[in-house]
């Protein structure tokens, strides 16, 4: 039960997007079709859900103050912390070659149609702001699994919710010069200050 | 932006040829990083709530940004794909770091202010943007201004979205307040919106507007 609250807490109530509006860049960009949305989507599921764990094992068994102490006892005063930045970054660019390793493979379209905002899932505040998250509110190993499934598939939710508004969005009569991009931001805006509403629930 | 990646710059060409003053004027407006290429967009809400963390930040990334490029740019022929991207960010993470103690040993007040803003300029898509899109194909001079160009195109974008929340949200402009107390007598408030980062979505959204209703070759047909 406490795993479905805390799921449901990083997918819907600290939804990345839409309430810390963090991973803006690829949300926007690769929202033009569901069919792509999908696909980001996904990558940055896996990317979240490995990330988080891998990181949580990096940060409390190598970084974090005493954390070397199981190679000897004389380690536990190595504090390591301020390379967690680098660390994390590292993780990450790893993970994200391997993704762009398997969708080329599997893919080569949806590889063509997501194009540089591939590599850029690398950069995606989302996913530092994933590991940034999970160190600070010290959640367990189990628990950084959860959070990292939830908030990706919040961004996933996000993302597609954005893509089909847009999709429908294509029919309207948009001034020229405010269709696509502008309008994107603008809805977005809007879907933020909707998701205000859902700050107060304490699950 | 595809022909001008295209042109290898020669040799014999004077440094600042039309092409070489193309590669710093373009990302000002037909190819702004922000309201065109869709990057950078999270550091350009989080930090834009007031114009002079804004500046500073402007600044590292016009610094972070050009010498990354160049950087990569000497480096492109050496480096596997298979692992470019933690090259990328090894670089851009070491810059960001020397830009930090730099900022620390001499102006402490704002590195006090900016800590956590400046560890966001790694996870700035910009830099990594245009390694991945300039840099890797590029000779370094011309890579150089790239960032140059786009790290003035965002700076740009990131003070005029911080004027506006500013002087709406708090009254004041760079720490100094502008809006008349009158007018506060005669029942104006601050407004509450400016401050979150949803109000930069608008604005960013509006500017966007604006920008594409002045110059009809960047519309979206599609």
């Amino acid at each position: 039960m406490e795993y479905i609250n805390l799921f449901l807490k990083s997918a819907f109530i600290e939804n990345m997007v839409l309430a810390y509006f963090f991973g803006m860049c690829s949300y926007l960009a690769v929202s033009k079709t569901v069919k792509t949305a999908f696909g980001l989507g996904l990558a940055v599921i896996f990317v979240l859900t490995i990330t988080a764990p891998v990181n949580w094992l990096v940060y409390n068994y190598v970084l974090a103050e005493g954390a070397l102490s199981w190679i000897h006892p004389s380690f536990a005063t190595v504090d390591l912390t301020f390379l967690y930045f680098i660390a994390f970054i590292a993780v990450i660019a790893s993970m994200v070659q391997l993704v762009e390793m398997i969708i080329e493979r599997f893919s080569p379209a949806l590889y063509t149609s997501l194009g540089i905002f591939l590599p850029l899932i690398t950069v995606n505040c989302a996913i530092l702001g994933g590991s940034l998250f999970m160190i600070q509110r010290e959640y367990l190993f189990t628990e950084s699994i959860v959070y990292g499934l939830g908030a990706g598939f919040g961004f996933f939710l996000a993302i597609i919710a954005i893509a089909a508004i847009r999709e429908k969005i294509r029919y309207s009569n948009v001034p020229p010069a405010l269709r696509g991009l502008g309008m994107a931001f603008i809805i977005t805006g809007l879907m933020g200050l909707a998701f205000m509403s859902l700050m107060g629930i304490a699950l | 932006m595809s022909q001008v990646a295209e042109a290898a710059v020669k040799k014999s060409e004077p440094l600042f040829s039309p092409k070489n003053r193309r590669l710093l004027t373009d990302p000002l407006d037909d190819n702004n990083p922000i309201t065109v290429q869709v990057l950078g967009i999270c550091s350009a809400l989080a930090v834009t709530t007031q114009v002079k963390p804004a500046l500073v930040m402007a600044i590292c990334v016009i610094v972070v940004c050009s010498v990354a490029n160049l950087v990569i740019s000497l480096l492109r022929k050496g480096i596997p794909s298979r692992i470019r991207m933690i090259v990328q960010l090894v670089v851009i993470a070491s810059l960001v770091t020397l830009v930090d103690q730099v900022l620390r040993a001499f102006l402490f007040d704002v590195s006090q202010e900016l800590s956590v803003f400046i560890g966001l300029i790694i996870t700035n898509c910009i830099v990594m943007g245009r390694l991945e899109a300039f840099a890797m194909g590029n000779k370094p001079w011309p890579a150089f201004l790239d960032g140059i160009g786009n790290g003035l195109g965002y700076g740009a974008v990131l003070i005029l979205v911080a004027m506006f929340r500013e002087f709406f949200g708090a009254g004041t402009l760079m720490g100094y307040k502008l809006m008349p107390q009158a007018a506060y007598d005669m029942g104006y408030m601050d407004n509450g919106v400016m401050a979150t980062s949803t109000a930069a979505m608008f604005l960013i959204g509006i500017f966007i507007w604006i920008q594409r209703s002045r110059n009809t070759k960047l519309v979206d047909v599609s």
